[in-house]
């Protein structure tokens, strides 16, 4: 039981604190075929954003192939001889990025803040006092989350995950527990109605949930300061919408499992691996396969996260959220007229 | 190659009658607790060669605990207990060898056939395969159950699956068999055919150790014990109990012993 | 050793009458390998940018239309208003906003020097880093195109300019399906492994049946090795038809030595096997297992750096990862499989998984007793 609780905190600060996919400290390794004063002021800028730190310093007849094989670096900075000659001389000089791109991710990061820090470089350093004719300047301002928080992101997803974890799978194991115990028969038997009988079980899991939406969004708020610059009431109102819809697909699950084992198959399958991967909870969805894309509009969390994220992020109120409102309203209703029609089913 | 040497030289089939008074289970002072609570307070008991056992007592009252400490289930909090002539402290792999056990739980493999489940356990307990044939095609006939070899115990009805517990219980010959309520939850008919088994094992020269909560199956008993509250109330057999509470059965006599403590 | 046989026997007949289990052993690395792999992609395929051009010159539509000539961008609404364009943020309709101020063409000309907006939907914040670098690069190459073209020049450079060329080894495409292929292998690995060896125990014990095994003389270990090596060998199974798939559908690359991969996948299989096992001797239901189970994946994988790489994390997430055994095959499975690295590379992660598999296995003997 205490689970419950702790994983929802355990979950949250992972993610927030471990999780993230921010450049920061990566081995490099420099072959300095050069070593002149351009070349040395280059790897000290370059040392000096944060984002490299020099893992191992390379000789001209090294084999590179070995040093990206132990995994050592990620990347291998190389100047070639006479490098500040030719850059006076000739106005040019190549750097060369060697990346290892078996994570093409970080490669590209990487390949990318070293030449943008090679470019600034040159411009603050040699074209300082040069006049550039017809100079367009990009200005760039990142709206909902200036300083590129990671957690901001996965705030909302975390939520979703753990709401569809506790209410829909909890439910759906435990009344196919029941029922594979035989205790189902009993019950059905008392002069409880169904109806009764699935809101004793239920309530529970609603409370619970609740509880672990606030521990989430508190700590969310406290400790790694997302703000929620939408109404708060209105933040807990979705969420305990969406808490439904969990709640009655837990049920519709039960109705059809047969047992435990099978409960726990379907909900793993088409609970958690979509709430993680196709709800653009860590992945965005513009960027699947057209098949998935589709597939994500029948998950859930999809449209939870979407009223969170504007809720808490960009502090809209219900006109620019009544959209997937209505499908998580609509969904919840369809969870509940199946289970009701295989419930009955059952009983004749 | 045998590995458990002491077992098939000892077989009950060869010993003479002469023997009938040897101790197979020795319990002096038994103390179990969980806690603060006392399941088992001072048990002396002994339990000779050949003889059907009855423990007897309500729901709680200990039977299963003291039972799941004669077969190496639990350590005895304290007291000394000798099952087959082993140490139960420190020769409970030895004690395993010697019995065999048949829990309330039922514990053959539901979604193993008949065959699966006599091949699995022979295998355990090192019976050649040549040697499992011959005696799993006796253990059918007998059970007059040979259609039904290659079904898996989940499908068969329930008095089939406890003969068919107790039949594995035993099937590696052990000197002692315990069994824990074995018959619950079946008709007076089937418990009836299930002590024929009994029976037959014990003429085989099994010892039978059974806990029940059916007075009448005490009857079957060549000797039993009450247990009251972690406590041995009353050991004897069946007709000196009666004789000494006055009872007409052994209904009454339980019913008298509950009585007196009140 | 004849007795180990025997369990064997019992546990491969059980998986085989064993609907749900068997569906898993299948479905599984399907579904991982084709909706894993697709889905967990950074790649930026397609931004959306509302344009507020209110500039109107031939200057501002060259530059819409050279963005929107780049494979990543669309133009997708467009009006002189941009509180219209943070609208379109707002409701999720597009990406970012390009504002291009009146008088932009004529500035850039008179002052040499001209400013452009962007306005982008930060809340994740590596997509919209991506794309901000993405726009600024077709920013710049239309900067030097358009200088070059005034001043009549073929080409137009700086006085001082340094080429960074990059080279990209191992995955010159960048083809991320690449990266995550042997990362879900070695996912799919551990979670048929947990999940097998955690269930298999606390349904004997749910079953009553493990009450009847430990009153026969079988050893601990006779037992657990019986239970294990089935376990080993489905394992194994799954990664070969996930291999196959990774083939088959992406062509992924396999440069190193299989042999490595499948004698890695073992040790490691015996570390998550004993864990399993662990963890099914500690509870008594297989809803406990289920949980326990999935907290330690969870935690296992989303440490382990198969979403995000580990240099990112902080160090004591580093330190702590010493002792996460899908985090050391995640890297073998990676530096083999796409570096073609050998087993000299591999020497650390070979000790580390020694060390944390014999830890795994010998507390699922010390916690699994027979006698209570």
């Amino acid at each position: 039981m205490m689970i419950i609780f702790l994983l929802p905190v355990v979950q949250l600060l992972l993610f927030g604190k471990v999780i993230n996919t921010d450049i920061q400290n990566s081995r490099i390794a420099i072959l300095d075929l050069s070593h002149d004063n351009t070349t040395r002021e280059i790897i000290a800028k370059l040392v000096s954003s944060g984002y490299f730190v020099l893992g191992e310093e390379l000789h001209p007849g090294d084999d590179v192939e070995d040093v990206f094989r132990q995994g050592k670096v990620k990347m291998v900075v190389t100047f070639g001889p006479e490098f500040e000659q030719n850059l006076e001389r000739d106005g040019k000089a190549n750097v060369q990025l060697l990346a290892d791109a078996s994570d093409p991710n970080t490669a590209r990061i990487l390949t990318s803040y070293a030449s943008g820090i090679i470019n600034d470089y040159v411009k603050k350093e040699k074209l300082q006092n040069i006049q550039l004719p017809n100079q367009i300047n990009t200005e760039v301002r990142m709206l909902y989350n200036e300083g590129l928080k990671s957690v901001y992101m996965f705030v909302p997803g975390i939520m979703a995950m753990i709401l569809m974890l506790i209410s829909a799978m909890m439910t759906s194991i435990s009344i196919s527990k029941e029922k594979e115990l035989g205790t189902m028969e009993v019950l059905l038997a008392s002069p409880l109605k169904p109806i009764q009988i699935v809101l004793g079980k239920v309530t529970p899991y609603l409370l619970l949930s609740f509880i672990n939406a606030l521990t989430i969004i508190l700590i969310g708020v406290f400790f790694f300061g997302v703000p929620i610059r939408g109404s708060f009431v209105f933040l807990m109102s979705e969420s305990f919408l969406f808490i439904l819809m969990a709640l009655s697909l837990g049920i519709l699950i039960s109705t059809v499992a047969p047992n435990q084992m099978v409960a726990m198959f379907i909900s793993v399958l088409a609970l958690m691996l979509p709430t993680i991967l196709l709800s653009g909870f860590m992945f965005p969805i513009e960027n699947m396969p057209l098949p998935l894309r589709i597939l994500s509009h029948a998950m859930p969390p999809r449209w939870f996260i979407v009223i969170i994220k504007n809720i808490m992020l960009k502090g809209t109120g219900i006109l620019f959220v009544w959209k997937e409102t209505l499908i998580l309203i609509f969904m919840t209703v369809v969870f509940i007229g199946l289970s009701i029609k295989n419930f009955k089913i059952r009983l004749e | 190659m045998n590995p458990y040497p002491d077992l098939h030289q000892n077989s009950p089939l060869l010993e003479g009658l002469g023997e009938a008074n040897q101790k197979v289970i020795e319990v002096r002072d038994l103390v179990k607790k969980f806690g603060n609570f006392v399941a088992n307070d001072h048990l002396n008991f002994d339990v000779y060669k050949g003889e059907i056992f009855g423990f007897l007592g309500a729901n709680g009252a200990g039977k299963t605990t003291a039972m799941k400490i004669l077969c190496g289930l639990s350590a005895p909090t304290s007291g000394k207990v000798k099952v087959a002539g082993f140490d139960i402290y420190k020769e409970t792999e030895k004690v395993k060898r010697n019995i065999g056990y048949m829990s309330q739980k039922f514990s053959l493999y539901e979604d193993l056939t008949i065959a699966e489940n006599i091949r699995f356990y022979s295998g355990i307990y090192g019976i050649k395969p040549a040697e499992r044939k011959e005696k799993m095609e006796k253990l059918l006939k007998n059970l007059d159950i040979e259609s039904a070899r290659d079904s898996l115990i989940g499908s068969l009805p329930l008095g089939w699956k406890q003969k068919l517990a107790f039949s594995v219980a035993i099937f590696h010959d052990p000197k002692i068999v315990f069994l824990d309520e074995p018959t619950g939850g079946v008709d007076p008919i089937t418990r009836r055919k299930f002590w024929d088994l009994i029976y037959e094992a014990s003429d085989r020269g099994i010892t039978v150790f059974v806990t029940t909560h059916y007075m009448d199956e005490a009857e079957y008993c060549n000797r039993v014990s009450i247990m009251n509250e972690g406590r041995i109330e009353a050991l004897d057999t069946p007709e000196n109990l009666k004789q000494k509470y006055g009872a007409k059965n052994m209904d009454e006599v339980f019913l008298k012993i509950a009585r007196n403590k009140e | 050793m004849k007795t180990i046989f025997y369990v064997i026997q019992k546990e491969f007949i059980q998986v085989k009458r064993n609907k749900t289990m068997l569906r898993m052993i299948i479905m599984i690395p399907m579904m991982q390998m084709l909706i894993l792999v697709f889905a967990a992609t950074y790649d930026l395929k397609n931004v959306d940018i509302f344009l507020v051009d209110k500039d109107l010159s031939s200057t501002s539509r060259e530059l819409a239309s050279k963005l929107e000539a780049s494979p990543f961008f669309t133009i997708n609404n467009s009006s002189f208003n941009p509180e219209e364009g943070e609208k379109e943020l707002l409701r999720n309709n597009d990406d970012m906003v390009l504002v291009i101020p009146q008088g932009f063409e004529r500035n850039l000309i008179r002052e040499d020097k001209a400013c452009l907006q962007l306005l982008v939907n930060a809340i994740d914040g590596q997509a919209a880093q991506l794309g901000y670098s993405y726009a600024a690069s077709v920013i710049r190459d239309f900067n030097k195109n358009i200088i070059a073209e005034w001043k009549g020049l073929p080409e137009f450079n700086p006085p001082y300019q340094i080429n960074a060329v990059s080279r990209f080894w191992y995955n010159s495409e960048l083809e991320y399906k690449w990266y995550m292929a042997p990362g879900v292998l070695a996912i799919l690995v551990t979670l048929i492994g947990l999940f097998l060896s955690g269930m298999s125990l606390v349904k004997e014990k749910e079953q009553g049946t493990i009450e009847q095994l430990n009153v026969t003389p079988i050893r601990k270990i006779q037992f657990l090795v019986g239970k294990l090596i089935p376990f080993v060998v489905i394992a194994l199974f799954d990664l070969s038809f996930g291999l196959v798939i990774a083939k088959v559908v992406f062509s992924l690359p396999i440069v190193g030595n299989l042999g490595l991969v499948f004698g890695f996948s073992i040790l490691y299989l015996l570390g998550i096997l004993g864990l399993g096992l662990f963890i099914s001797t500690v509870a008594d239901t297989q809803q406990q297992v289920m949980f326990v189970t999935y907290f330690f994946m969870m935690i296992f994988i989303l440490m382990g750096g198969i979403f995000t790489p580990v240099d990112s994390m902080p160090h004591w997430a580093q330190l702590m990862n010493e002792a996460n055994p899908v985090f050391h095959f995640m890297k073998v499975m990676r530096m083999v499989v796409l570096k073609g690295s050998n087993f000299g590379d591999l020497i650390h992660e070979f000790v580390a998984l020694c060390i944390l598999g014999f830890t795994f296995l010998s507390l699922a003997l010390i916690r699994y007793r027979k006698t209570a």
